[in-house]
């Protein structure tokens, strides 16, 4: 181990089936820094907190620990715990039917007996000394989230560590509840205590810690100093994108003549309940728009609030200039508006049914319960569009899942082509597929927008944006930040966007 | 399409039966049937007698399970319907039986406990059970659907309170209803010999087809049982489909209780229907369906249900003391319910498989 060096990971491989989460990735972590793990999601930031941590075990690498001779395993918590590594999730992994202290103190007592006035006591102290105002027998579920994610970061902290891992534990806190948390990061600072912050809040990395570290894709890009590496920097790293490559690309970018007719969809202070500030949009017949910006930076929560799928709290909605109400997503079909949701599996496929039933089902749901297609008429549906967008598939009665994901992916495609929309929606509808497939893609966007169809179009990879979309809006924190059109849709004017802050 | 495989899968007819999940409750029809034929030929004789009402009536072991199986392959239906969309059964039907058919006493004999004539009509009784058997539906639908609390756990107050709310219907009095008229459910039509409760049956065997060809319940449920996610981003009410499946439950409850105490023309309300619960789910999960829902083949699941009955009768058969009867029944169905595990079919399959190629490998050394 380096002299001064806490922690240090050497060359860990983590591959689950199908994906390779990490490869080949060093951290090192020094006596009494904050280190910031920074990368997009799916960059493996989450895999690598978990090997550590001992959720995963690693399949290969070292992990070394200050006071330990030699590599040391983490096979499980337990074991993390007992080298000194403290956690605070970003899901509140407490025990809500317990009382504060009760959760401050479990599974870290010696012995049978419990000593409660002891644990209390020694909580109100605890608590006190955090300035967090809650009572210690106070059962944790009456507590709000910014509480109960106060007191995870209270129990991490008072247990005996030298390593504390934060993995974005400040989402469900607001300002003074951050200053605070800082406040108390500096003090363990002095102490030697080493922090590890993931983060995807820009302004939090720059404001408290001293080291960045850049994964990407599983993969290490880099160690940087906070003073070497301004924000700009940082998000191309992040992206994968060195500014220098990204010069000209410009030329490509399509122009949309605005005719001044009516939007086909205008909303205003449209805001949902996964908090996203109330924002303005509107798109206009034929047009291609798209949401960009840091993955877990509201984009998507932007077009599921347009459809209706989370929960809408406020604001008001035009359909060709008349007022609608869209409150659940069968109020958006019957308006014609179709979602691509972002995550396939989750939320777009019907994993046992066949292609067909999967090809059929929002136009079904759209004609009525009491008037089901034929088979013959159904299979007509499916054949129609698996020849269309070319889909692979042994037949239209084969189970969805059992295709691959560019395929799948294209009959959700081809379930709301079916419905024919005036409005389609499509976030993230390349991801994890095949290069032909996200060309075919993009080129149908184009297609459809030249047939009159306006399209939203959400994608990680911004050159695809810039492929299809003529006009962008920039989302940092879940705010609209900006909206960028003709000569700004270049990959420099968008990175600058979503860095925000200096300039440079 | 032309480049692409037949629109079936592909493979045989053969290959195509193989891979239907109906493949399973056929196969332990078989297997008791072949266990009868060895042990006792007579079992399958069927004879056609006249009942003391002078009508000619076809009796046997056969008939016996298609008349008895009858309530079971009813209950069957509603169940499968909802553990496809609330991945999880409903346990109170028993209960509810005895509530519908309590239901239906009451209103057929008015306060009287044994009249001489029935107080209303048949068709009028039968309608009252319906609706509250199906209110009682709606309200295990409504604590799954919308209280998301589990299917189990939710139908298991129905379960306890159930036979003691039909008990207080008829004032815990035991009524008997009067008349040839009403034992024609539960036993058989003047002039047809087959008995009225499996005509019954088939009358609801036909509606659900019906149902499930003209409308979208079988697509909604599965879709819901499947992704509720998905479900609701296409515009489906996956609480709303919920409790529709507990209120079809509910109308089958209903019918049961009709054949149920038209069978004895009165009731027993710690008896009636006992354990038939256990039993429906059984029959769903012996028709090869997922008992975590989603995807469902109806007619396994009714012909699971006709499985059960089989076995039932055949234990009967063979002297087994009624009381030793669900320790028997527990051995078979854990080796039935254990070979069709997906777990222990793809095991096996590749065990085939390895034999197969052991055996191709010797020859070829050879």
């Amino acid at each position: 181990m380096q002299q001064g060096s806490l922690l240090e990971l050497r060359g860990i491989y983590k591959t689950f089936p199908g994906v390779k989460a990490l490869q080949n990735v060093d951290f090192t972590l020094r006596e009494g820094e904050i280190h910031a793990l920074m990368g997009e999601n799916g960059a493996g930031k989450s895999t690598l907190i978990k090997v550590l941590t001992g959720v995963h075990i690693k399949d290969e690498g070292d992990i070394f620990i200050k006071g330990h001779e030699g590599a040391v395993q983490i096979r499980s918590p337990q074991e993390a715990q007992r080298v000194g590594i403290s956690t605070v999730y970003q899901e509140i992994t407490l025990c809500p039917n317990l009382s504060v202290a009760e959760n401050i103190f479990i599974g870290r007592s010696k012995g049978v007996g419990v000593k409660w006035k002891e644990m209390n006591r020694r909580s109100a102290e605890l608590l006190d000394s955090l300035g967090i105002a809650v009572k210690p027998t106070q059962q944790l579920a009456s507590c709000s989230i910014a509480v109960q994610q106060m007191v995870a970061i209270a129990r991490a902290v008072d247990m005996e560590c030298s390593v504390l891992i934060l993995d974005e534990p400040t989402s469900s806190l607001d300002e003074s509840e951050v200053a605070k948390l800082f406040k108390r990061r500096r003090q363990r600072k002095e102490r030697g205590v080493g922090i590890i912050f993931v983060t995807h809040f820009l302004d939090q990395v720059y404001e408290v810690c001293d080291r960045i570290t850049v994964l990407r894709d599983g993969q290490l890009v880099g160690e940087y100093e906070i003073e070497s590496l301004p924000r700009l920097q940082l998000v191309s790293k992040m992206l994968g994108k060195e500014l220098d490559d990204m010069a000209d690309i410009k030329n490509e970018t399509k122009t949309f003549n605005d005719d001044g007719s009516t939007p086909v969809y205008e909303a205003q202070n449209l805001c949902s309940s996964e908090g996203i500030k109330p924002f303005d949009f509107h798109i206009k017949r034929g047009e291609v728009n798209g949401f960009t910006g840091l993955l877990g930076s509201g984009r998507s929560e932007c077009v599921r609030a347009i459809y209706g799928a989370d929960t809408v709290t406020s604001g008001s909605v035009k359909m060709d200039g008349k007022p609608v109400k869209i409150t659940k997503p069968k109020d958006a079909m019957k308006n014609g508006i179709a979602y691509l949701p972002e995550d396939r599996k989750r939320d777009g496929i019907v994993g046992d049914l066949s292609v067909r039933e999967n090809i059929i089902l929002a136009l079904q749901v759209k004609t009525g319960f009491f008037r089901p297609f034929s088979r013959a008429k159904a299979n007509e549906y499916a054949e129609k569009y698996i020849k269309l967008l070319d889909i692979k598939t042994a037949s239209t009665n084969t189970p969805i899942k059992s295709l691959s994901g560019g395929n799948q992916q294209k009959v959700i495609l081809a379930r709301w082509l079916l419905t024919d929309p005036k409005y389609l929606i499509l976030d993230e509808p390349t991801r994890g597929i095949d290069v032909g497939t996200k060309v075919d893609i993009q080129k149908l966007v184009l297609k459809l927008a030249s047939e009159g169809m306006s399209v939203t179009f959400i994608s990680s990879e911004t050159d695809e944006m810039l492929r299809t979309c003529s006009r962008l809006i920039v989302m940092r924190d879940r705010k609209v930040v900006g909206e960028l059109t003709g000569d700004q849709l270049t990959q420099n004017t968008i990175m600058e966007t979503i860095a925000g802050g200096d300039r440079k | 399409m032309s480049k692409l495989p037949d629109v079936n899968g592909g493979g045989s007819v053969l290959s195509r039966v193989m891979r239907n999940q109906i493949l399973i409750p056929l196969a332990a029809l078989f297997l008791l049937a072949i266990f009868n034929l060895i042990a006792d030929p007579s079992f399958f004789a069927i004879t056609l007698k006249e009942n003391n009402m002078g009508n000619p009536v076809l009796s046997g072991q056969l008939i016996s399970i298609i008349d008895n199986g009858s309530e079971l392959a009813i209950l069957a239906i509603g169940m499968t319907l909802v553990t496809a969309s609330s991945k999880g059964q409903d346990i109170s039907v028993g209960a509810a039986v005895a509530i519908s058919g309590s239901v239906i006493l009451r209103v057929l004999c008015g306060t009287d406990n044994s009249p001489e004539t029935l107080q209303a009509p048949i068709i009028v009784a039968f309608l009252v059970a319906a609706v509250a058997s199906m209110l009682f539906g709606a309200f295990n639908g409504v604590l799954v659907a919308y209280f998301r609390i589990q299917p189990m756990v939710a139908t298991l107050i129905l379960f306890t309170a159930g036979r003691s709310i039909a008990a207080w219907i008829n004032n815990n009095q035991l009524p008997i209803a009067p008349g040839e008229e009403f034992k024609v459910f539960g036993g058989f039509i003047p002039g047809i010999p087959i008995p009225t409760p499996f005509l019954i049956a088939i009358l609801c065997f036909i509606v659900t087809w019906a149902m499930l060809k003209f409308t979208n319940i079988g697509l909604y449920s599965q879709s819901v049982g499947i992704n509720e996610k998905t479900a609701r981003l296409n515009g489906l009410n996956p609480e709303l489909i919920k409790l529709a499946t507990y209120v079809i439950l509910g109308l089958c409850v209903a019918v049961t209780g009709l054949i149920k105490v038209s069978r004895i023309s009165t009731i027993n309300y710690s008896v009636i229907a006992k354990d038939i619960e256990m039993d429906t789910i059984l029959a769903v999960a012996l028709g090869g369906n997922s008992l975590s829902g989603g995807k469902f083949n109806m007619a396994a699941s009714i012909l699971g249900a006709y499985v059960i009955q089989f076995l039932t009768t055949t234990l009967y058969k063979f002297k087994v003391p009624s009381t030793a009867l669900p320790a028997y029944k527990a051995v078979v169905v854990i080796v039935l319910v254990v070979l069709s595990a997906p777990v222990v079919r793809e095991k096996l399959s590749r065990l085939m498989k390895k034999i197969r190629s052991s055996k191709n490998t010797a020859e070829n050394h050879a």
